[in-house]
């Protein structure tokens, strides 16, 4: 009898091991540990007389439903698999479908349905504005406010947030629209020629709104919990997700108009008319919509992507800072540079964040820190030079020539970038010295997002009057 | 007597951080600590404490390492880091104001019938 025992349990434990690592929310090691207590259980209840079979049945019993189980491990490790929260949401709905088939339409695929007709709904508010207002340059100035509601309304229908919180948010998009179309923008600089306006505070608000409207949007996808770290960190990973999935459409859509034009072009029909006035603007804006239904929807593809691309970036990053810094010494002329090369230098900062943010939401936050972390305290390190160097150069230049709208802006973004990325230092330094908890980590970072949206509505309500609506 | 969902809920933290308090361990011996403190009471299903230490984990408040149990299997003990010890300071601070109002307001002891609210009217 004894001999047949130890495989049987063994057996046993592999088809129980087997069943629990199908779960996405459970990695090997936690699955290690349940069998490390299984088997402890097991022990003990065949120390106390029973058969083995029988006290693995047990302890099985005593771990607790499956679900249950995995759903509170997905609750834990939303980074690792946020996925689940966002399918969670639909679970109901999906269960119909597998079971009765008779859900709703609108509701099959995720709601790819809604997500269409939403993209519809935004581009066929860009062409009217353009057909009502006659001028493609208040088109290009209200984007954020014609396009971004589309994506608030495919949050709410998704989430189904507290009417609260919708009048709050449709109430900043309101303000957000009354500041862009009341204020007087003056097209007197002839200098400032971007995208129809020549306005450089009219520029700066279009920026601005758009950040600040994003923002605000994530807080309907919030669903009204914005508070909490932990949507704010799922609402910036669909950010950096949703970038990845419009860049892909933007790039394939391009491509595609390109050839569809050279083949039209082959038998003497111009569709060029038609891809730019009509094709672009519509495909831009429902590609928003399309993009966040990707990123709900087909997620696996992107979660091994975003560690990817993290991974190779940030090495490539550092280098180029480095040499950035190095080059910036040997010359020292960077006080003469031109704007474009400032602002250049603030995106380069910007992508820095983005490039932290992203690998944040990415990481494994039970992981020991690693080489990745190191590296990441070297990017920072070289980033926090480079911002001095780009303050120092921005100081010497107002100091030059006075606060104009752009410099006051970028001046802004950098400092604002700065004290970021100095106690993002900071932390990174402490949590690769394990003094700093990981947690400590992604809180100072989506608690900071405030300060971005704070930054964007001065530069949309407080620039344009300051600066004379020049 | 069945302790409610809500009540195992709010105590499973500064149980936990209590018993890693006492000396590191890993998940089977603190739900054996658990059961054995609480006469069996106090109980909830096996599994969902590991979701509980790795939140505690991931919040600073406890460190972990994965070491040979004496039968040679591996085993992820848990230790209480400093951050925990004030994190089970505060805990106890707010349990004992709590306990302290529960005291006031329920019927003093056993030969206390009458049940009196601590609102300094008797």
């Amino acid at each position: 009898m004894t001999t047949e025992k130890a495989p049987a349990l063994d057996e046993l434990i592999a088809s129980w091991r087997d069943w629990m690592e199908r779960r996405d929310a459970l990695s090997i090691r936690d699955v290690d540990e349940l069998e490390s207590h299984l088997r402890d259980r097991v022990d003990a209840l065949v120390a106390a007389g029973l058969a083995e079979d029988e006290a693995f049945l047990i302890a099985v019993k005593r771990l607790g439903s499956m679900d249950e189980l995995s759903r509170e491990y997905a609750a834990e490790h939303s980074g690792r698999l946020w996925k689940q929260l966002v399918l969670n949401d639909s679970s109901d709905t999906e269960g119909a479908d597998a079971s009765t088939g008779t859900i709703p339409f609108a509701r099959r695929a995720n709601g790819l349905a809604v997500a269409l007709l939403l993209g519809v709904g935004a581009g066929i508010a860009v062409k009217a504005t353009e057909f009502l207002t006659g001028e493609p340059e208040l088109v290009v100035r209200n984007i954020a406010v014609l396009v971004l509601p589309f994506l608030a309304a495919w949050f709410a229908w998704r989430r189904r947030p507290p009417a609260g919180t919708l009048f709050g948010v449709a109430a900043a998009f309101a303000a957000v629209a009354l500041a862009l179309n009341l204020y007087p923008f003056d097209g007197g600089s002839a200098s400032v020629e971007i995208a129809g306006q020549n306005s450089a505070t009219a520029v700066l608000a279009t920026i601005g709104s758009i950040v600040a409207l994003w923002l605000v949007t994530g807080i309907v996808d919030a669903g009204g919990v914005w508070r909490s770290d932990r949507t704010r960190m799922d609402f910036l990973r669909f950010s950096g997700e949703w970038l990845v999935y419009y860049v892909l459409i933007a790039i394939v859509g391009g491509a595609l108009s390109g050839l569809t034009v050279a083949v039209f072009a082959s038998i003497q029909v111009d569709v060029m008319p038609f891809i730019g006035e009509w094709v672009l603007p519509c495909g831009a804006a429902g590609a928003v919509l399309v993009s966040a239904w990707l990123v709900g929807a087909k997620q696996r593809v992107i979660e091994n992507i975003a560690p990817v691309l993290t991974k190779v970036f940030t090495p490539l990053f550092t280098l180029m800072m480095l040499a950035l810094i190095v080059a910036s010494v040997m010359q020292w002329n960077l006080v003469d540079g031109s704007r474009d090369l400032l602002i250049a230098f603030d995106l380069v900062l910007v992508v820095v964040v983005a490039l932290l943010v992203y690998s944040i939401s990415a990481r494994d936050p039970a992981l020991p820190p690693g080489w990745f972390d190191r590296l990441q305290v070297l990017m920072l390190a070289a980033a926090l030079v480079v911002d001095v160097i780009v303050l120092v150069a921005m100081i010497a230049r107002t100091g030059e020539f006075g606060f104009s709208a752009n410099k006051t802006a970028s001046l802004g973004l950098n400092v604002i970038l700065l004290a970021n990325l100095a106690w993002a230092t900071w932390l990174q330094v402490g949590f690769v010295r394990r003094r700093v908890p990981f947690d400590g980590i992604e809180r100072w970072q989506t608690g900071y997002l405030p300060v971005y949206l704070g930054w964007a509505a001065i530069i949309v309500f407080v620039f344009p009057p300051v600066f004379g609506f020049a | 007597m069945r302790i409610g969902k809500d009540l195992v809920a709010a105590a499973a933290t500064p149980v936990v951080l209590g018993i890693l308090a006492e000396g590191e361990s890993y998940g089977y011996a603190i739900l054996q600590r658990i059961a054995e403190l609480s006469g069996g009471e106090l109980e909830w299903s096996d599994g969902m404490l590991y979701p509980l230490l790795h939140r505690l984990e991931r919040l600073g408040h406890v460190d972990s390492e994965w070491r040979q149990s004496p039968g040679g299997r591996p085993r992820k003990h848990y230790r209480l880091s400093a951050q925990g010890a004030s994190t089970l300071a505060d805990h106890r601070r707010q349990w004992s104001i709590i306990g302290g109002v529960l005291d006031q307001v329920w019927p003093g002891g056993a030969d206390h019938r009458q049940p009196r609210l601590a609102l300094g009217l008797d």
